[in-house]
């Protein structure tokens, strides 16, 4: 699953932009993933702060 | 609540559209899910002076800076200067975001819309397979705001497109991502907005800095998503900062995400129209995208007024503003689509070549187009699949 570090994160939400599933959403100054999330990479790759991972297989 | 049109973001765009509503007679809402408008900025604030003004009286207030021109440097640091009011959209102004956001929001208000921050629209409401309004949460609470036109104005990160259908999920090749230090400088050139090309400083983007007044500075940079990797705008930034203004004091940092894709095949479903980042109408060369998105919310609040008063909030009735939006700004951002999956494909020593064979050219009265032009004629070999965008 994708995993928001967010001491990290500065909140931009391009994550949620590129996101190909709508399975993010930006509220303040924290990322949520939702069960949608087909663990594609996609937002890790683009994240600006490097403040995303994906770890483990979906179980 | 019950409203004529339901604006979802109180960024530029969305506020210069539910201002326009509003002075138009409808009962317009105005949500923003943050609780406070304008902050925290995901932008580098220039603007051009005269399409600004064409919008909007300039005060004092929300400009942090006047400059002269602009500065591109090749990766070998040749340079060539370019006047203000020639260098594109995004130089003249350097605005003070926080302030002149909350300034757009206050104007909104004071023409009769309802603003309401810490309200994050959670979908759209529908009846009779019609949208219908947002359902939102706010202060906690759900609430169902109902309208017969929702305006997303929801930037980089919109929803309301999604949940109407259309997608506008940006591809790697569809982003740039940045990181941008707002920071105090002796080396600042306070007069000029400096760009700074090459593939080891921003691969597939440039290095920007915006100047804000006594060497203060945003100093940023973007990198295309289909050539970055985790962090690597913040990485590149530190990188660039620690090498050349070593003594800089780094005073805010901020992140964030420009859509360069272009223009997307809709911006509008039966009650719903897209403004601005939301409707990926930021300007693929240069990531400007305040002035777009006013305008785009102007047109949006002309459109929607007319749409309500007619009683047709449908596909038919909103038609005329994916019409107007592509017969002005959306011509400008197709053809810079074009430059800018050109350019991003470049080599340091094209970069340079380039910038070599105009530095004898007069090129301070040119704007974009015009420089285009020059370069296509000094460089015919190399630019040749670019010549459409002069003629």
């Amino acid at each position: 699953m994708i995993t928001v570090n967010r001491y990290v994160c500065g909140y931009c939400g391009a994550c949620v932009g590129v996101c190909p599933v709508c399975a993010l959403e930006l509220v303040e100054t924290w990322i949520e993933v939702s069960d949608e999330c087909i663990e594609c990479g996609r937002c890790v790759k683009l994240c600006p702060t490097g403040a995303l991972s994906l770890e483990g297989a979906k179980g | 609540m019950r409203c004529d049109v339901v604006v979802v973001g109180a960024g530029p765009g969305g506020s210069m559209a539910a201002k326009t509503a509003a002075e138009r007679g409808l009962k317009v809402v105005l949500i923003e899910k943050r609780q406070e408008i304008g902050d925290p900025v995901r932008c580098a604030e220039g603007v051009s002076k005269a399409r600004l003004s064409s919008m909007i009286k300039p005060d004092p207030k929300w400009i942090a800076s006047e400059v002269k021109g602009a500065r591109l440097y090749a990766p070998d640091g040749t340079s060539i200067v370019m006047s203000e009011d020639k260098s594109g959209d995004e130089v003249g102004y350097v605005l003070e975001r926080k302030i002149f956001d909350r300034a757009l929001a206050m104007d909104t208000a004071r023409a009769g819309a309802k603003v309401m921050v810490k309200t994050r629209a959670l979908d759209l409401i529908r009846r009779d397979g019609s949208v219908r309004g947002v359902r939102a949460m706010r202060y906690g609470e759900i609430i169902d705001i109902e309208a017969d036109v929702v305006i997303g104005a929801d930037g980089v990160e919109s929803k309301v497109g999604r949940w109407a259908g259309i997608d506008t999920s940006l591809k790697p090749g569809d982003i740039e991502v940045c990181a941008q230090f707002l920071l105090y400088d002796k080396s600042i050139d306070d007069e000029y907005c400096e760009f700074f090309l090459g593939n080891e400083l921003a691969p597939g983007g440039y290095v920007w800095s915006f100047p804000k007044g006594e060497h203060l500075a945003n100093v940023g940079l973007g990198v295309i998503g289909s050539r970055s990797e985790p962090g690597a705008p913040v990485k590149l930034l530190r990188r660039f900062v620690e090498t050349r203004m070593p003594d800089a004091r780094i005073v805010e940092m901020v992140v964030g995400g420009v859509p360069v894709s272009g223009p997307i095949e809709r911006t509008i479903a039966d009650g719903v129209v897209l403004v601005g980042d939301a409707a990926r109408q930021s300007d693929p060369i240069t990531g400007g995208g305040i002035l777009n998105a006013m305008q785009a919310g102007v047109i949006a609040g002309e459109v929607v007024s007319e749409a309500v008063s007619s009683g047709d909030t449908g596909v038919e009735g909103l038609m005329a503003y994916e019409k107007r939006w592509r017969e002005s700004i959306g011509k400008q951002i197709a053809r810079h689509l074009d430059l800018k999956e050109f350019f991003i494909r470049l080599s340091d020593e094209d970069l340079n070549k380039l910038m070599h064979s105009i530095q004898s050219e007069d090129v301070s009265k040119m704007d974009l187009r015009g420089m285009l032009r020059v370069l296509i004629r000094l460089n015919p070999k190399m630019l040749w699949e670019l010549r459409h965008l002069v003629m």
